[in-house]
């Protein structure tokens, strides 16, 4: 597709009409203490989870299994999902379905600059961006949180800090937490507050589906945390069944809990896929779209597709508590290997909703600090659709010893090993950008090239894993422990971290501190390799995942990783304390563009207007046309200079960064 | 907001993040079960005499249907604690009385008395090595200490006397069965200690609830030198 | 890894820099090749013979060779990506680099794609073939099997030992010896053993860590794992599946003993619980454990103490 750079007329649409999401006609919505915002959400939860509770107890309370256990699942299940309706009500999630039953035509949206909007239910795809920044930073650092407390009892083989009940409640909550978190951590805050800039969109498809699945992930944020007063649960963050069934209150907080998340992850994922396939400007052609979009894209396609059997699956697990159905429990015409090949099913494809985007992000920020185009772009967005394809035929590596389908463990081993070739593109991509570049260690870069390091070894032991008889040994050991955390924390939460330090100047307009940066940087780096790589050995000398007591022998590599993990959990402390402090108590303004990137997000005028574009911009380019020094601009903006590789970076960058911004001229 | 107004909204609201982070460890994280000591009633290496019992509902706290065991203190009182501070390499005079009934064991592996001086148990005067938990009144719970090797059957009452404790701690106006056995404590460290019959009543295969939870049907021997 | 070669070089020959720089893709084929000849046979002789789980069975020795194999192929991954990007970080860092190359030269080379995706295929199905070749010919290398394994043992004299998972103790029964139940897991040396894993609750997970067997215990599932045993010494048995609460202590200790040992120790032990067999159901290859507990029930079948129809837990006939 060729598109003139002369711009058509018609694309810049005249005077937008914002979507609404306020009351109907007639009561207009205004921003204020009477309207609705975080405050009547979390009213409308309380209400309605103590109407949820008090109806459980009328209707189940006389069951001889709920009076002699103690325990009434009824009135946990009723309270939680009363509670989940009253919080998005409270917000006003549910206005404008409600007046469009009715017949009335809802409100027309108030457009604020009050900080008042972050705290509201809003349309506006940045504004939901930065609530899924604060939103999945308060669920990382409460689940770190829980980490440190793992830690803690860690340091001592055989006397405790904790009960055993109370520690395998801590392991569950904070391996529950964690994935749940990082099933949103990149698509939440960047994905929403970046893909429609980086396609030259004015919004996304559906606003009210966006803001939707915030307020329903934090919903399920406050449920999983119930699990605590409940008593916690016994059974880490896979859930298996029976002991699952077994369980008491807290159960129904992860089932439910997760069961949320897993409807806020097909909203945020149906509302993206569709944004990328259909709002993209003229001109942004698939071969021109950057290579974080091709991330996100792949991502949604998991999202969407895997995570119905999540919810199904949680879903079958309230019915066993609440109407005594027998899903999982053998005896009474059920399978326990059934929760373990629904959740499997969902949680394979899960790895890679939490692997592709941390892909997209270092495959983006590369090229800025190399100076050079994406090596080979094509095979990146080839491989990250091929790994999303490939996901969902991987699942029974988990379950290679538990006796299901023995004789598929050779296709298992091989579709695994087989998934190795799309991820191990990433690293012809990234090797292929740094050869013979021009790179400038920035904070984001440093984070870029430590998800090369960590993931190498994550992808590594990946392979030790799916071989069968190598998995005899290390299958449900540390040694698979210290392998995904090798890939999720050390190459998604990592890339998490580098794209905040990349893009938040853009985000907030503000600068945050380099010196903290590289502080956070190196430390969180080296000690979460002093935290993780011991736990291999730890797992291949016999000590199994999620036990409170172990062999003497090995109490030095666990004190070791104790250690190094309370530093790597401080080393966020000096994350936090730069971001409140850059960002908030003493904001320091940000260049326009401080690392000279081409992407079209950093071509918008800076604060980003609440339709983004003035004009829909034509694009013309990808935007990797780095080094090249008679490149065509990245995209007609509409105004009078186009924009582009050679553009002068007169309003900015210099001074933030240490290296001269402008490519040479000659 | 001025620079001193953004600070200190910060710094409360960090304050409230410390003050909340505090209380859920205070309340939801620190053990329920306290820990009874024995090491210091007696002269050193002198035998420790251990009296618990079982109830089949404990009555009061958080779950008053839950069967549970209590342990009497050195000083006579009977507590809901389940983990016991005993010396190392000493002998263990432990007396349980058994106020549950009993029924068929699951597994009857668990019927044999292991891991005790002589493998008996006196269960009311009479020596035995091994129950018949068909038979009788059932076994209503085990001992177990599955690291030392150690597992009593604890035989059960008759279900229709008239004065089954219902209400713990129980005393001798209520029927109950007495057992004694005696074992060696090992080298320091704690040793987990649990039940093995599925008496969790109302749950998956009877091991929920209080099998589920360190302070009814399990606790710790915290062996210290 | 040959293929960071082909990668480094082609760009090297394009005509903009190969006269003035240096050979940078031989400098680090020379690195990476004495770093691997150097690491590759060090692991492999002075590591690989310690490497978990030992050499105490057949399944043990094969697993850990395909351990030791595994590392000495990842090795050259590993240094491959790690002196690639170092050497690049030294070479091509901010000031000292010169410009940095642009064009459709710096976006994509078809014969660095190509190889890449070839040389990585080709790599990936070896491992998978190596795979299977050790998981078939081990009898499925010490996993479970399930309940029909179809790689099994054609050693005339198979030694079938039950393994019984329960919260939280697994226990064992000998059906060539009567079918006793013990708390101790003892195996005689030199003999091929058929573990048959059950469970009477929830998911367990077996973990013979020196027999190289890993086999979860599911209730009503007959999972099958074979071993032959080479050497006598001491066994960790413990839970490898999360199990409730006290999956952490859910761990004991087992033998290999000569082959008499193994028969006294089993005709003593047949003898002494001789009465507690009695009562146990006949020995089967799996067991319907009652899904209510003791006292009662979670579904309201109106059985109690327990169902009739489900066996370890029903009354037995008394005999």
């Amino acid at each position: 597709m060729t598109i003139s750079a002369e711009r058509e007329r018609e694309v810049a649409y005249p005077d937008p009409t914002p979507p609404s999401v306020g009351w109907f006609q007639g009561l207009p919505a205004r921003p204020g203490w009477l309207s609705q915002h975080l405050g009547t959400a979390i009213i409308g939860a309380v209400l309605g989870y103590l109407l949820g509770h008090w109806l459980g107890n009328v209707v189940a309370s006389g069951y001889t299994n709920v009076a002699n256990s103690g325990v009434n699942a009824i009135a946990n299940t009723g309270g939680i999902a009363l509670g989940a309706l009253g919080w998005l009500a409270g917000i006003g999630a549910i206005n404008y379905p409600l007046a469009k039953i009715i017949g009335k035509e809802p409100a027309p949206e108030f457009e604020t600059t009050s900080w008042s909007r972050y705290f509201r239910y809003t349309a506006d795809h940045k504004v939901v961006g930065m609530q899924y920044v604060i939103g999945v930073l308060t669920f990382l650092f409460t689940a770190g949180l829980l980490a440190m407390a793992i830690r803690t009892e860690l340091l001592s083989p055989s006397s405790h800090v904790f009960g055993p009940g109370t520690y395998i409640s801590i392991v569950s909550e904070h391996g529950t937490m964690m994935m749940m978190m990082a099933t949103s951590v990149v698509v939440g805050p960047l994905g929403n507050w970046l893909i429609p800039l980086m396609i030259g969109a004015r919004r996304t498809a559906f606003p009210r589906v966006e803001a939707f699945s915030f307020w329903i992930f934090s919903a399920g944020y406050l449920t999983i945390l119930t699990a605590l007063p409940y008593g916690g649960f016994p059974t880490g963050w896979t859930g298996y069944a029976p002991l699952q069934t077994q369980a008491g209150g807290g159960m129904i907080s992860y089932l439910a809990g997760f069961a949320l998340i897993g409807l806020g992850m097909m909203a945020a994922g149906f509302n993206l896929g569709v944004t990328i396939i259909n709002y993209r400007a003229p001109g942004m052609t698939w071969s021109r779209v950057p290579i974080f979009v091709w991330a996100i894209l792949s991502t949604c396609a998991l999202l969407t597709l895997a995570t119905p059997t999540l919810v199904a699956a949680g879903l079958f697990g309230i019915l066993d508590h609440t109407a005594q159905t027998a899903f999982f429990v053998t005896e009474h015409g059920g399978s326990s290997y059934l929760w373990q090949n629904l959740f499997w099913f969902f949680g394979h494809p899960e790895v890679y909703i939490m692997a592709l985007p941390g892909f997209g992000i270092v495959a983006e920020i590369l090229p800025v600090f190399t100076r050079k185009p994406l090596f080979a772009y094509k095979v990146a967005a080839a491989g990250m659709l091929g790994v999303a394809l490939l996901s969902f035929f991987v699942w029974q590596h988990h379950l290679f010893q538990s006796g299901i389908n023995p004789d598929m463990r050779p296709l298992f081993m091989l579709t695994t090993e087989l998934i190795s070739i799309p991820t191990g593109f990433i690293f012809l991509v990234g090797m292929g950008t740094l050869y013979k570049a021009k790179i400038r260690f920035e904070v984001p870069m440093l984070f870029a090239l430590a998800v090369f390091f960590n993931f190498l070894i994550g992808g590594v032991t990946g392979v030790f894993l799916s071989d069968v008889p190598v998995n005899v040994t290390v299958h449900g050991s540390f040694f698979v422990l210290s392998h995904f955390h090798y890939t999720i924390m050390g190459g998604l939460i990592f890339a998490f971290f580098g794209g905040l330090y990349f893009w938040l100047p853009k985000m907030t307009g503000k600068t945050m501190n380099k010196k903290l940066g590289q502080i956070h940087f190196w430390f969180m780096f080296i000690f979460f390799n002093f935290t993780f790589f011991p736990m291999f050995l730890i797992g291949l000398l016999g000590q199994p995942r999620r036990v409170f007591e172990y062999a003497q022998n090995l109490q030095t590599l666990n004190d070791i990783s104790s250690i190094s993990a309370f530093i790597l959990g401080a080393s966020f402390l000096v994350f936090i304390a730069n971001f409140v402090w850059s960002i908030f108590i003493k904001p320091t303004p940000s260049p326009a563009n401080p690392w000279d990137s081409l992407g079209l997000e950093w071509q918008t005028a800076n604060p980003v207007p609440y339709y983004n574009f003035e004009r829909i911009p034509v694009v013309l380019n990808d935007p990797y046309h780095y080094s090249e020094h008679d490149a065509a601009a990245v995209a007609d903006m509409g105004d009078p200079v186009l924009v582009g590789a050679v553009a002068p970076t007169g309003d900015g960058g210099g001074d933030t960064t240490g290296d001269d911004p402008v490519t040479p001229a000659e | 907001m001025s620079f001193g107004a953004r600070l200190t909204t910060f710094l409360v609201m960090l304050a409230a993040a410390v003050a909340l982070v505090v209380y859920v460890v205070i309340t939801y994280l620190t053990p329920q079960s306290g820990v009874v000591d024995f090491t210091s009633a007696q002269p050193a290496g002198a035998p420790v005499n251990l009296s618990v019992q079982t109830v089949g509902s404990i009555g009061f706290g958080p779950h008053p249907t839950w069967v549970t065991y209590m342990v009497q203190n050195p000083g006579g009182q009977w507590l809901h604690d389940t983990t016991w501070e005993v010396p190392a390499h000493t002998r263990i005079n432990l007396t349980i009385h058994q106020f549950d009934s009993g029924s068929p064991l699951r597994n009857q592996n668990w019927g044999r008395v292991q891991g005790v001086a002589g493998n008996v148990e006196i269960l009311n005067g009479k020596p035995i090595s091994f129950y018949d938990s068909n038979s009788g009144n059932g076994v209503g719970h085990t001992f177990a200490v599955p690291a030392l090797g150690i597992n009593v059957p604890l035989v059960g009452v008759n279900s229709n006397a008239s004065n089954i404790c219902s209400q713990a701690p129980c005393g001798s106006d209520s029927v109950s069965n007495t057992i004694k056995v005696s074992f060696v404590t090992p080298g320091p460290g704690e040793y987990s200690w649990q039940c093995f019959v599925p008496c969790g009543l109302g749950y998956l295969y009877g091991n929920g609830g209080p099998m589920s939870n360190s302070n009814y049907m399990g606790g710790f021997l915290d062996v210290v030198a | 890894m040959s293929d960071v070669a082909e990668q480094t070089d082609a760009p090297a020959d394009g005509p903009r820099h190969a006269h003035r720089e240096p050979r940078h893709f031989v400098r680090m084929v020379v690195i990476w090749l004495v770093a691997c000849a150097i690491a590759m046979p060090l692991f492999y002789f002075l590591v690989g013979p310690h490497v978990p789980p030992g050499v105490m069975t057949s399944t043990a020795e094969e697993n850990q060779f395909d351990f030791n194999i595994l590392m000495v192929l990842a090795i050259p991954v590993l240094f491959g990506v790690w002196i690639y990007i170092g050497y690049s970080l030294i070479t091509w860092r901010g000031s000292k680099a010169a410009d940095p190359v642009g064009g459709e030269l710096a976006r994509g080379h078809m014969g660095v794609q190509t190889g890449w995706i070839g040389i990585t295929t080709v790599f990936v199905l070896g491992l998978a073939i190596f795979g299977t070749y050790a998981l078939i010919t081990t009898n499925g290398a010490g996993g479970g099997e399930g309940p029909n394994p179809v790689w099994t043992p054609t050693s005339a004299h198979v030694l079938p030992v039950q393994v019984i998972g329960q919260q939280w103790k697994f226990t064992y029964r000998y059906p060539t010896f009567g079918g006793f139940e013990s708390s101790d897991l003892v195996l005689p040396v030199d003999t091929t053993i058929a573990f048959h894993v059950t469970s009477l609750d929830v998911i367990h997970s077996f973990w013979a860590y020196q027999l190289s067997i890993k086999a979860d215990a599911n209730p009503q599932v007959d999972n099958v794992a074979f071993t032959t045993t080479n050497h006598t010494g001491s066994v960790t048995v413990r839970c490898s599946e999360l199990c409730g609460l006290w999956h952490g202590a859910m761990f004991d200790y087992g033998r290999v003993v000569s082959k008499n040992q193994f028969e006294a120790w089993a005709t003593a032990t047949r003898i002494a619980t001789a009465a507690n067999t009695k009562l146990l159901p006949p020995f089967a290859l799996t067991y319907t454990p009652d899904a209510n507990g003791a006292a009662g029930g979670y579904y309201p079948d109106n059985v109690d103490p327990y169902s009739p129809s489900e066996v370890y837990g029903a009354k037995q006939p008394a005999s």
